[in-house]
């Protein structure tokens, strides 16, 4: 494999994750989201985990680089949990 | 030991500041227990990035000779992006990597180092449990006494909140407020696997040396910048967006980062090699005046980027260190004050006396040269512009300096008032 630009996608899928399939460990309520004109959620997750469907936005756990910037800018607070994944859980880096 | 708890000190986070504290508690006879939410110590976390030596020196004598570190940095570079074009600064000292005393500074992968800094502190004594999570502390008399982890309740003599920027532990303490996003930047990085000797050969070093590149000019106007570290097999590759400025700008933060990869000036650099892993990480950029006004409470004391030890300069970036020396100075006043109330101030006193807190007050000016915004395009636009000038002959005759520094400064928007302002601006701040 060569150096090539990579989508959000490929570059997750180098790591190496522990997907707790029980619990989410962040959580949205679609309706504030759906108020909230800014949506800078869309733009910071490094991860681009955060998507828009028409109005809703969807957000997909899974590949979380747990780096909280999605909290840090959610001012009308739709993130309504936002937590580490429970111990062993989430993203392991092997490198860091 | 005191029958009323299980240990005399738990720190929450395996990181530099946790196990700087964790080694140096151990080493004085105190029972401590290290809670890691991560499988290994250093598998949650991200850095740039490097590690000044004198920091693990600190912990204790000769702990750098041994430690698991990358390259000793002896180039310091700095380039300038603007479009296409680069300017590249190359400071190479010899003498960061004499014979005579510890390399200046390492370069750095943390899933290796922190895993083996925790084992220094297990062979001392100190117990190190990964995979368990803290959810929260044990207050009792508004006196901090213990945390929670699932359904275990563990009781100390005093609890250490090391557990990273977006620390929910010295936040649900009430010690933190929630962070700001103009105070924190979001760190994206690549690892990219290249053979030693491509790497020594691209940046001219010689065989355990090594390079630290920042950048400038590849953030779309963002305040934030780009960086590149040499590790023994491998290329740290990043980019550091402030988060407020980010959030209103449109683009995706691993799709500007993407672009950085590919410029003509960093792509022959880490060309043919294979990228094996995508991190991110918030990182402090405020440095002393985003500090928090008590980074303690009754039996709770908060060290390391959960307390906000990070100091950016443009030109320098350090965080590892401080994170340890403030464990350092947590263990100190442990060691040195029994009664838990009454720790934190002497842990206060402990890092003006290890420097750390005049560090933090020395460097607090240059925040006010990397907020404005000028840094992150028009200069960098100005500086290629100028270089251009300086390096294109084309067989005409060549106009006056004067008139095409005049003409550069109208082009990118930029008037001699603004320039002047600026540099007393950057002047009066360092």
């Amino acid at each position: 494999m060569s150096i090539k630009v990579m989508e959000a996608p490929e570059l997750l899928s180098l790591n190496k994750f522990n997907v707790n399939e029980k619990e989410a460990h962040i959580v949205i309520n679609k309706e504030i989201c759906a108020q909230c004109q800014d949506k800078p959620c869309l733009i910071v997750c490094p991860a681009a985990l955060y998507k828009l469907d028409k109005n809703d936005i969807i957000f997909d756990y899974a590949g979380c680089l747990e780096c909280g910037t999605c909290r840090v800018v959610c001012k009308n607070k739709g993130i309504i949990k936002w937590e580490y994944p429970k111990g062993t859980f989430g993203v392991n880096f092997r490198y860091g | 030991m005191s029958k009323d708890y299980a240990y005399d000190a738990i720190i929450i986070g395996a990181g530099p500041a946790g196990i700087a504290c964790a080694y140096t508690l151990a080493k004085n006879g105190k029972s401590t227990l290290v809670i890691e939410r991560g499988n290994t110590p250093g598998s949650k976390n991200v850095t740039g990035g490097r590690l000044y030596t004198y920091a693990l020196d600190m912990v204790d004598e000769g702990l750098a000779a041994e430690a698991a570190l990358e390259r000793k940095v002896t180039h310091e570079q700095i380039i300038i992006l603007d479009g296409n074009r680069s300017i590249s600064i190359d400071y190479h000292d010899p003498s960061f990597n004499s014979e005579c005393k510890s390399p200046q500074s390492y370069t750095i992968l943390r899933a290796v180092f922190d895993e083996w800094f925790a084992n220094k502190a297990v062979e001392l004594g100190a117990t190190v449990a990964c995979g368990i999570k803290v959810d929260g502390l044990i207050e009792k008399n508004g006196q901090v006494v213990g945390v929670v982890a699932g359904e275990d309740n563990i009781y100390a003599g005093i609890v250490i909140a090391a557990d990273g920027v977006n620390s929910l532990i010295a936040q649900k303490a009430g010690l933190i407020s929630d962070i700001k996003p103009h105070a924190v930047g979001v760190g994206v990085k690549e690892v990219i696997l290249l053979p030693s000797v491509t790497i020594e050969s691209r940046f001219n070093l010689k065989k355990d040396e090594g390079a630290s590149c920042l950048m400038l000019g590849c953030t779309e106007g963002i305040h934030g910048g780009g960086f590149l570290y040499t590790n023994r097999e491998s290329i740290s590759l990043g980019c550091v967006f402030v988060v407020d400025e980010l959030a209103g700008h449109g683009r995706q933060v691993h799709d500007i980062f993407q672009e950085l990869k590919m410029h003509p000036t960093i792509y022959p650099l880490i060309e043919g090699g294979e990228t094996v892993e995508y991190g991110a990480h918030l990182v402090s950029e405020a440095g002393y005046r985003e500090f928090p006004k008590k980074p303690y409470k009754d039996g709770l004391l908060v060290i390391g980027d959960s307390a906000g030890f990070v100091i950016s300069t443009g030109y320098s970036l350090r965080g590892i260190d401080l994170a340890m020396v403030s464990g350092i100075a947590a263990a100190r006043a442990i060691i040195a004050e029994k009664d838990p109330v009454r720790v934190g101030p002497v842990y206060m006193n402990e890092l003006e006396k290890n420097l750390l807190m005049p560090t933090m007050k020395a460097v607090d000016g240059y925040y006010d040269i990397l907020e404005i915004p000028r840094i992150y395009s028009s200069y960098p636009k100005l500086a290629a512009g100028l270089f251009e000038k300086l390096f294109t002959v084309d067989g005409k005759v060549p106009r006056s300096m004067k008139k095409e520094i005049r003409g550069l400064i109208k082009q990118n928007g930029l008037s001699a008032w603004q320039l002047i302002k600026d540099g007393f601006r950057g002047v009066k701040s360092i």
